[in-house]
Protein backbone atom coordinates (compact mmCIF):
# COMPACT_ATOMS: atom_id res chain seq x y z
CA UNK A 1 0.00 0.00 0.00
CA UNK A 2 1.45 3.48 -1.15
CA UNK A 3 0.83 5.60 2.22
CA UNK A 4 2.70 8.58 -0.02
CA UNK A 5 0.44 8.72 -2.81
CA UNK A 6 -2.62 9.44 -0.47
CA UNK A 7 -4.52 12.21 0.46
CA UNK A 8 -2.78 13.72 3.12
CA UNK A 9 -5.54 15.10 4.89
CA UNK A 10 -7.21 12.24 6.60
CA UNK A 11 -10.53 11.14 5.55
CA UNK A 12 -10.54 7.94 7.42
CA UNK A 13 -13.59 8.63 9.79
CA UNK A 14 -16.48 8.90 7.02
CA UNK A 15 -19.34 9.72 9.40
CA UNK A 16 -19.91 13.32 8.15
CA UNK A 17 -21.54 14.66 11.23
CA UNK A 18 -18.30 14.23 13.12
CA UNK A 19 -16.28 17.03 12.62
CA UNK A 20 -12.70 16.69 11.69
CA UNK A 21 -11.73 19.71 10.15
CA UNK A 22 -12.69 23.20 10.84
CA UNK A 23 -12.40 25.76 8.88
CA UNK A 24 -13.10 29.70 10.11
CA UNK A 25 -14.62 32.79 7.94
CA UNK A 26 -15.13 35.87 9.35
CA UNK A 27 -17.93 38.15 8.28
CA UNK A 28 -17.09 42.27 9.09
CA UNK A 29 -18.41 45.38 8.55
CA UNK A 30 -20.51 48.13 10.27
CA UNK A 31 -24.01 47.71 11.98
CA UNK A 32 -26.51 47.17 9.71
CA UNK A 33 -24.37 46.10 7.33
CA UNK A 34 -25.57 42.67 6.55
CA UNK A 35 -23.76 40.38 8.37
CA UNK A 36 -26.68 38.44 10.45
CA UNK A 37 -28.52 37.95 6.85
CA UNK A 38 -25.50 37.09 5.32
CA UNK A 39 -24.57 34.69 7.68
CA UNK A 40 -28.12 32.97 8.17
CA UNK A 41 -29.00 32.84 4.36
CA UNK A 42 -26.05 30.17 4.38
CA UNK A 43 -26.78 28.51 7.69
CA UNK A 44 -28.59 26.95 10.38
CA UNK A 45 -27.40 28.31 13.61
CA UNK A 46 -28.67 30.32 16.33
CA UNK A 47 -25.94 33.39 17.34
CA UNK A 48 -23.30 32.97 19.79
CA UNK A 49 -23.43 35.11 23.01
CA UNK A 50 -19.89 36.59 24.41
CA UNK A 51 -19.92 37.62 27.41
CA UNK A 52 -16.61 39.55 26.91
CA UNK A 53 -16.36 42.98 29.24
CA UNK A 54 -16.57 40.28 32.14
CA UNK A 55 -13.31 39.29 31.60
CA UNK A 56 -11.56 42.48 32.81
CA UNK A 57 -14.87 44.02 35.23
CA UNK A 58 -12.71 43.07 38.39
CA UNK A 59 -9.11 44.70 36.73
CA UNK A 60 -10.58 47.22 34.90
CA UNK A 61 -6.98 47.12 32.72
CA UNK A 62 -8.33 46.74 29.00
CA UNK A 63 -10.43 47.31 26.04
CA UNK A 64 -13.48 48.58 28.02
CA UNK A 65 -13.11 51.78 26.46
CA UNK A 66 -16.52 52.65 25.45
CA UNK A 67 -18.00 50.57 27.20
CA UNK A 68 -18.00 51.86 30.81
CA UNK A 69 -21.48 52.56 31.57
CA UNK A 70 -22.58 49.33 30.20
CA UNK A 71 -24.79 47.67 32.69
CA UNK A 72 -24.94 44.33 30.52
CA UNK A 73 -21.52 42.32 28.80
CA UNK A 74 -22.93 40.54 26.54
CA UNK A 75 -22.24 40.86 23.26
CA UNK A 76 -23.64 38.84 20.03
CA UNK A 77 -22.20 37.37 18.00
CA UNK A 78 -23.43 36.42 14.17
CA UNK A 79 -22.37 32.39 14.30
CA UNK A 80 -23.04 29.96 11.39
CA UNK A 81 -21.98 26.68 10.27
CA UNK A 82 -22.28 24.71 6.90
CA UNK A 83 -21.61 20.76 7.14
CA UNK A 84 -19.53 19.52 3.79
CA UNK A 85 -18.90 15.99 3.36
CA UNK A 86 -15.78 14.20 4.80
CA UNK A 87 -16.12 15.79 8.34
CA UNK A 88 -15.34 19.41 7.06
CA UNK A 89 -16.89 22.14 9.12
CA UNK A 90 -17.08 25.80 8.21
CA UNK A 91 -17.67 28.53 10.89
CA UNK A 92 -18.75 31.74 9.91
CA UNK A 93 -18.41 34.73 12.80
CA UNK A 94 -19.50 37.76 12.18
CA UNK A 95 -18.39 40.09 15.20
CA UNK A 96 -19.53 43.87 15.77
CA UNK A 97 -17.57 46.29 13.70
CA UNK A 98 -17.16 48.93 16.27
CA UNK A 99 -13.49 49.29 16.56
CA UNK A 100 -13.86 48.45 20.94
CA UNK A 101 -14.59 44.94 19.90
CA UNK A 102 -11.42 44.37 18.09
CA UNK A 103 -9.85 42.92 20.79
CA UNK A 104 -11.97 40.05 19.62
CA UNK A 105 -10.99 39.87 16.24
CA UNK A 106 -7.39 38.59 16.70
CA UNK A 107 -8.45 35.74 18.53
CA UNK A 108 -10.98 34.72 15.52
CA UNK A 109 -9.04 35.65 12.90
CA UNK A 110 -6.07 33.24 14.38
CA UNK A 111 -5.92 30.21 11.46
CA UNK A 112 -8.60 31.72 9.60
CA UNK A 113 -9.27 30.93 5.89
CA UNK A 114 -10.31 34.96 5.46
CA UNK A 115 -12.58 37.44 5.91
CA UNK A 116 -15.85 39.39 3.89
CA UNK A 117 -16.02 42.75 4.34
CA UNK A 118 -19.78 43.89 3.86
CA UNK A 119 -20.05 47.33 2.83
CA UNK A 120 -23.00 49.68 2.35
CA UNK A 121 -22.83 52.04 -0.43
CA UNK A 122 -24.60 54.29 1.38
CA UNK A 123 -21.78 54.31 4.48
CA UNK A 124 -18.68 52.84 2.92
CA UNK A 125 -16.09 55.18 5.46
CA UNK A 126 -17.83 52.83 8.32
CA UNK A 127 -15.57 50.02 6.38
CA UNK A 128 -12.29 51.25 6.29
CA UNK A 129 -11.38 50.50 9.71
CA UNK A 130 -12.44 46.76 8.79
CA UNK A 131 -10.23 46.91 5.78
CA UNK A 132 -7.70 48.32 7.27
CA UNK A 133 -7.37 45.37 10.12
CA UNK A 134 -7.23 42.96 7.60
CA UNK A 135 -4.76 44.54 5.32
CA UNK A 136 -2.31 44.98 7.95
CA UNK A 137 -2.57 41.32 9.31
CA UNK A 138 -2.43 40.09 5.98
CA UNK A 139 -5.53 38.00 6.31
CA UNK A 140 -7.19 37.21 2.83
CA UNK A 141 -10.12 39.36 2.20
CA UNK A 142 -12.84 39.91 -0.01
CA UNK A 143 -15.08 42.82 -0.29
CA UNK A 144 -19.14 42.53 -0.75
CA UNK A 145 -21.15 45.53 -1.41
CA UNK A 146 -24.93 45.19 0.08
CA UNK A 147 -27.02 46.46 -2.52
CA UNK A 148 -29.65 47.97 -0.75
CA UNK A 149 -33.10 48.84 -1.95
CA UNK A 150 -32.94 52.23 -3.25
CA UNK A 151 -29.50 52.89 -3.11
CA UNK A 152 -27.37 54.50 -5.60
CA UNK A 153 -25.74 52.24 -7.88
CA UNK A 154 -22.38 52.28 -7.94
CA UNK A 155 -20.03 50.01 -10.04
CA UNK A 156 -17.41 47.50 -8.75
CA UNK A 157 -14.46 49.87 -10.20
CA UNK A 158 -16.51 52.95 -8.23
CA UNK A 159 -16.81 50.96 -4.99
CA UNK A 160 -12.85 49.87 -5.52
CA UNK A 161 -11.57 53.25 -5.96
CA UNK A 162 -13.44 54.09 -3.08
CA UNK A 163 -12.33 52.30 -0.57
CA UNK A 164 -8.52 52.21 -2.20
CA UNK A 165 -8.13 48.08 -1.64
CA UNK A 166 -5.32 46.61 -3.48
CA UNK A 167 -6.13 45.38 -7.18
CA UNK A 168 -5.66 41.82 -6.41
CA UNK A 169 -8.78 42.01 -3.86
CA UNK A 170 -11.90 40.85 -5.02
CA UNK A 171 -15.13 43.31 -4.77
CA UNK A 172 -18.44 41.88 -5.89
CA UNK A 173 -21.58 43.90 -5.56
CA UNK A 174 -24.58 41.44 -4.05
CA UNK A 175 -27.44 40.88 -1.96
CA UNK A 176 -26.81 39.23 0.36
CA UNK A 177 -30.66 38.03 1.12
CA UNK A 178 -30.35 35.67 -1.21
CA UNK A 179 -28.23 32.03 -0.95
CA UNK A 180 -26.77 31.12 -3.89
CA UNK A 181 -25.10 34.68 -3.67
CA UNK A 182 -24.01 34.36 -0.36
CA UNK A 183 -22.48 30.62 -0.85
CA UNK A 184 -21.06 32.58 -4.25
CA UNK A 185 -19.11 35.01 -1.83
CA UNK A 186 -17.54 32.26 0.12
CA UNK A 187 -16.39 30.55 -3.06
CA UNK A 188 -14.64 33.96 -3.73
CA UNK A 189 -13.28 33.85 -0.70
CA UNK A 190 -12.15 30.97 -0.47
CA UNK A 191 -10.55 31.28 -4.04
CA UNK A 192 -9.01 34.33 -3.31
CA UNK A 193 -7.30 33.14 0.00
CA UNK A 194 -5.87 29.83 -1.83
CA UNK A 195 -4.50 32.47 -4.47
CA UNK A 196 -3.00 34.63 -1.90
CA UNK A 197 -1.20 31.25 -0.56
CA UNK A 198 0.15 30.66 -4.09
CA UNK A 199 -2.41 28.19 -5.36
CA UNK B 1 -43.28 22.26 29.61
CA UNK B 2 -40.36 24.32 28.39
CA UNK B 3 -38.70 25.62 31.77
CA UNK B 4 -36.76 29.21 31.19
CA UNK B 5 -33.21 28.56 30.97
CA UNK B 6 -32.94 31.78 33.10
CA UNK B 7 -34.85 34.70 34.30
CA UNK B 8 -34.32 38.20 33.44
CA UNK B 9 -35.42 41.20 35.82
CA UNK B 10 -36.02 43.86 33.35
CA UNK B 11 -34.01 44.58 29.95
CA UNK B 12 -30.63 45.54 30.95
CA UNK B 13 -30.36 43.42 34.20
CA UNK B 14 -28.66 40.05 32.24
CA UNK B 15 -29.22 36.65 33.89
CA UNK B 16 -30.09 36.21 37.69
CA UNK B 17 -26.60 33.57 37.98
CA UNK B 18 -24.17 35.99 36.41
CA UNK B 19 -21.16 34.30 34.34
CA UNK B 20 -18.72 34.64 37.16
CA UNK B 21 -20.53 32.40 39.09
CA UNK B 22 -20.72 29.58 36.86
CA UNK B 23 -16.76 29.97 36.75
CA UNK B 24 -16.40 30.21 40.47
CA UNK B 25 -15.31 33.73 39.91
CA UNK B 26 -12.90 33.06 37.26
CA UNK B 27 -12.77 35.20 34.53
CA UNK B 28 -10.31 33.86 31.75
CA UNK B 29 -8.75 30.58 31.46
CA UNK B 30 -5.65 29.47 33.12
CA UNK B 31 -3.85 28.19 30.08
CA UNK B 32 -5.03 26.27 27.78
CA UNK B 33 -6.37 28.51 24.57
CA UNK B 34 -8.75 26.42 23.05
CA UNK B 35 -9.79 28.29 19.46
CA UNK B 36 -13.13 28.51 18.84
CA UNK B 37 -13.43 25.77 16.56
CA UNK B 38 -10.83 23.67 18.60
CA UNK B 39 -12.88 19.92 18.29
CA UNK B 40 -12.94 18.32 21.55
CA UNK B 41 -13.77 14.67 22.82
CA UNK B 42 -15.15 13.21 25.78
CA UNK B 43 -12.07 10.68 26.68
CA UNK B 44 -14.73 8.36 28.52
CA UNK B 45 -12.74 7.82 31.37
CA UNK B 46 -14.71 8.40 35.11
CA UNK B 47 -14.51 11.56 37.03
CA UNK B 48 -12.18 11.23 39.88
CA UNK B 49 -13.65 10.97 43.26
CA UNK B 50 -12.64 14.40 44.67
CA UNK B 51 -13.76 16.19 41.17
CA UNK B 52 -17.34 17.33 41.08
CA UNK B 53 -18.86 18.68 38.03
CA UNK B 54 -21.37 21.71 37.64
CA UNK B 55 -24.53 21.29 36.41
CA UNK B 56 -23.34 23.40 33.36
CA UNK B 57 -20.20 20.87 33.16
CA UNK B 58 -22.04 17.77 32.78
CA UNK B 59 -23.79 19.16 30.45
CA UNK B 60 -21.32 20.05 27.72
CA UNK B 61 -19.15 17.17 28.97
CA UNK B 62 -22.50 14.84 27.52
CA UNK B 63 -22.25 17.12 24.35
CA UNK B 64 -19.06 16.07 24.12
CA UNK B 65 -19.34 12.41 24.01
CA UNK B 66 -19.89 13.75 19.89
CA UNK B 67 -16.34 15.64 18.66
CA UNK B 68 -17.57 19.61 19.27
CA UNK B 69 -16.28 22.51 18.99
CA UNK B 70 -16.23 25.55 21.70
CA UNK B 71 -18.54 27.58 19.53
CA UNK B 72 -21.02 24.47 18.92
CA UNK B 73 -21.17 23.88 22.76
CA UNK B 74 -21.31 27.37 23.46
CA UNK B 75 -24.76 27.60 20.63
CA UNK B 76 -25.72 24.85 22.01
CA UNK B 77 -25.55 25.52 25.94
CA UNK B 78 -26.93 29.00 24.80
CA UNK B 79 -23.66 30.21 27.73
CA UNK B 80 -21.21 32.63 26.95
CA UNK B 81 -18.19 31.97 25.06
CA UNK B 82 -15.61 32.58 27.46
CA UNK B 83 -17.79 31.04 30.22
CA UNK B 84 -17.54 27.69 28.45
CA UNK B 85 -13.84 27.98 27.62
CA UNK B 86 -13.16 28.20 30.83
CA UNK B 87 -15.85 25.57 32.04
CA UNK B 88 -14.07 23.08 29.28
CA UNK B 89 -10.55 23.73 30.16
CA UNK B 90 -11.65 22.51 33.88
CA UNK B 91 -12.84 19.16 32.47
CA UNK B 92 -9.44 19.32 30.21
CA UNK B 93 -8.09 19.72 33.35
CA UNK B 94 -9.56 16.67 34.86
CA UNK B 95 -8.95 14.35 31.90
CA UNK B 96 -12.19 14.32 30.75
CA UNK B 97 -12.21 15.91 27.66
CA UNK B 98 -9.33 15.83 24.82
CA UNK B 99 -8.55 17.76 21.46
CA UNK B 100 -8.83 15.98 18.47
CA UNK B 101 -5.53 16.49 16.48
CA UNK B 102 -6.26 18.25 12.90
CA UNK B 103 -4.33 17.88 10.02
CA UNK B 104 -2.19 21.05 10.62
CA UNK B 105 -2.40 23.67 13.10
CA UNK B 106 -1.35 27.01 11.44
CA UNK B 107 -1.98 30.55 10.98
CA UNK B 108 -3.54 29.93 7.70
CA UNK B 109 -5.61 26.72 6.50
CA UNK B 110 -4.05 23.59 4.60
CA UNK B 111 -4.10 24.61 1.04
CA UNK B 112 -5.39 20.71 0.46
CA UNK B 113 -8.55 20.91 2.68
CA UNK B 114 -9.33 24.99 0.94
CA UNK B 115 -9.42 22.90 -2.24
CA UNK B 116 -11.56 20.52 -1.20
CA UNK B 117 -13.94 23.14 0.57
CA UNK B 118 -14.11 24.85 -2.90
CA UNK B 119 -15.01 22.13 -4.63
CA UNK B 120 -17.68 21.48 -2.39
CA UNK B 121 -19.36 25.04 -1.95
CA UNK B 122 -19.46 25.16 -5.72
CA UNK B 123 -21.72 22.01 -5.78
CA UNK B 124 -23.65 23.20 -2.60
Amino acid sequence: MNFAASDAVPTAARDDDVPLHTLKILVAGGFGVGKTTLVSAVSEVRPLRTEETLTDASTGVDDLRGVEGKTTTTVAMDFGRITLSGGVRLYLFGTPGQERFWFMWDRIAYGAVGAVVLVDTRRLTTSFASIDFFEQREIPFVVAANVFDGARRYSVEEIRDALDVDPHVPVVLCDVRRPDVAKSILVTLVEHSLHQAGY
Amino acid sequence: METPRERWIGRDAGPVVRPYAMTRGRTRTRGLVLDLVTVLVATGRPPGERVWLSREQRALLELCRRPSTPADLASETDLPFRVVQILLEDLHHYGLIEEVQQARQADRPDPRLLMRVLDELRRL
